[in-house]
């Protein structure tokens, strides 16, 4: 025990760099899936056929790739078409876009729960099909969406430890950089795994508080 | 007022529409009878730009409604619609949902629409639920927020879609009652319902709609007590009458 305790006062400093870059890549992550999933969603919503066609066949094609080839994808092969990207550029943008094909499952969910007769109504008084979204459609949708949009954050959080792999530094990065030079593993992937597990459980009971308010009401 | 002039509408090969034509004056109540799956509902949806139309044209004060032009916009702001299923904003009180119109579309301010829209809940019969959701009210009392919400815009004419249908019995008086105040101010209204009672009320003409024409139209009293073609005497017949 005084041993990893040793141990983690000499690796802590040096895994928290990681941390900070767990959590830009994380952040920025969610952000793009995010902005990008409520793309998606519209399009789909929209009954255009052409935009449900593409939405649809983006889809299925980025939830049919693990999300590990996709980084590499973007990071070893864009570069022969001339995009260059930085390791952290890229796993961002790798990871917000392999997300957004979840994240707009989980909005068109949560737009097609809303009664179509509410839709009409709305229509029938005047408002604007943005009007509508905004005013009827968003406020119960995000009732619906949140607490599955707090765990695919959960699990973005730990995903983005597969931007390792395309060299970033983040927390397993550090804790694989570590561990083969000291031969620590135990406490090094000790660590690591404590560290996730202390990212995620506020998440993981917002997400839980979130549920408990929302099937209330 | 609006004029429905010889429309056609098919869902895929199923022609449900098939050249109807009529005109609502102003302050003129109307009342739409007929089988269900006559075409009765999609002549007030198309009214309202919510159904596309194949053929014809519907004018309300003169303009062409066209769902997919902006001026649908306008055209609906005109013409209000009343649904069998209510259709409240779930999320919002009465009085929230009587305001929606009022402040997001016609631009009014938030006190002046609180105001306007406590006055017709008052009148509705509902001044002391203003604050209550969609959930905590019965569906007479949802159907009557609903009426309200309509006035609120302040429409030409109002289209009721079967108001009571979705109502238990002992509730759709309370409607009905509503609907005749409105009619009695003077209210451009199209009802489509299979309340006879209150055709013969409160209609000033009564059009029996079946497989998509118009077979008989006529002011309540000949058309409801003395029907002229047998289609809408078998109708009636078992409307009224229905253990034969």
């Amino acid at each position: 025990m005084t041993g990893f305790l040793a141990g983690a006062a000499d690796y802590l400093p040096i895994l928290m760099e990681g941390v900070v870059l767990t959590l830009v890549v994380t952040l920025f992550s969610v952000m793009i899936s995010t902005g990008l999933g409520f793309v998606w969603a519209i399009m789909t919503w929209s009954r255009i056929p052409v935009l449900v066609w593409i939405s649809r066949t983006f889809i299925t094609v980025i939830r049919g790739i693990p999300i590990i080839v996709q980084l590499f994808y973007i990071y070893f092969v864009m570069p022969d078409i001339g995009i260059n990207l930085t390791a952290v550029q890229a796993g961002i943008i790798g990871l917000g876009i392999a997300y957004s094909a979840y994240q707009a499952e989980n909005f068109r969910a949560g737009i097609e729960a809303i009664d179509r007769g509410q839709i009409e109504a709305a229509h029938s008084i005047g408002m604007t099909d943005w009007l509508v979204m905004r005013r009827v459609i968003m406020p119960q949708a995000v009732r619906i969406v949140l607490p599955p949009f707090g765990n695919t954050i959960i699990m973005m959080l730990k995903d983005s430890s597969l931007v390792s792999t395309i060299t970033v530094a983040e927390l397993t990065r550090q804790g694989q950089l570590i561990a083969a030079s000291t031969f620590d593993n135990m406490t090094v992937f000790t660590l690591v795994a404590l560290i996730y597990l202390a990212l995620s459980l506020p998440l993981t009971f917002l997400t839980r508080h979130l549920e408990r308010r929302y099937s209330q009401s | 007022m609006i004029s429905v002039q010889d429309i056609h509408k098919s869902f895929g090969t199923l022609e449900v529409i098939k050249g109807v034509s009529f005109d609502v004056a102003k302050g003129e109540v109307v009342c739409i009878i007929g089988p269900s799956g006559s075409g009765k509902s999609t002549i007030l949806r198309c009214i309202n730009g919510l159904e596309t139309y194949n053929r014809g044209a519907i004018l309300v004060e003169g303009t062409k409604v066209d769902p997919t032009d902006r001026s649908i916009i306008e055209t609906r702001t005109q013409v209000s619609m009343v649904f069998q299923r209510f259709n409240l904003f779930p999320h919002r009180t009465a009085i929230e949902n009587v305001m929606e119109g009022p402040v997001y579309v016609k631009g009014i301010k938030r006190n002046e629409a609180r105001d306007q829209a406590a006055a017709l809940l008052e009148k509705v019969g509902l001044g002391d639920k203003c604050d209550s959701h969609p959930g905590q009210l019965s569906g007479g009392q949802q159907q009557r927020v609903a009426i309200a919400r309509a006035l609120a815009m302040q429409p030409k004419a109002i289209l009721f879609d079967e108001p009571t249908s979705a109502l238990d019995p002992e509730l759709v008086g309370e409607v009905l009652s509503v609907m005749r105040d409105v009619a009695a101010e003077g209210m451009t209204m199209v009802v489509v319902t299979h309340e006879m009672g209150f055709a013969r009320a409160v209609a000033d003409r009564v059009l029996f709609l079946e497989s998509g024409t118009i077979v008989e139209q006529g002011p309540p009293k000949d058309l409801l007590r003395d029907p002229q073609h047998p289609r809408t005497k078998d109708f009636l017949h078992r409307v009224i009458h229905p253990m034969e």
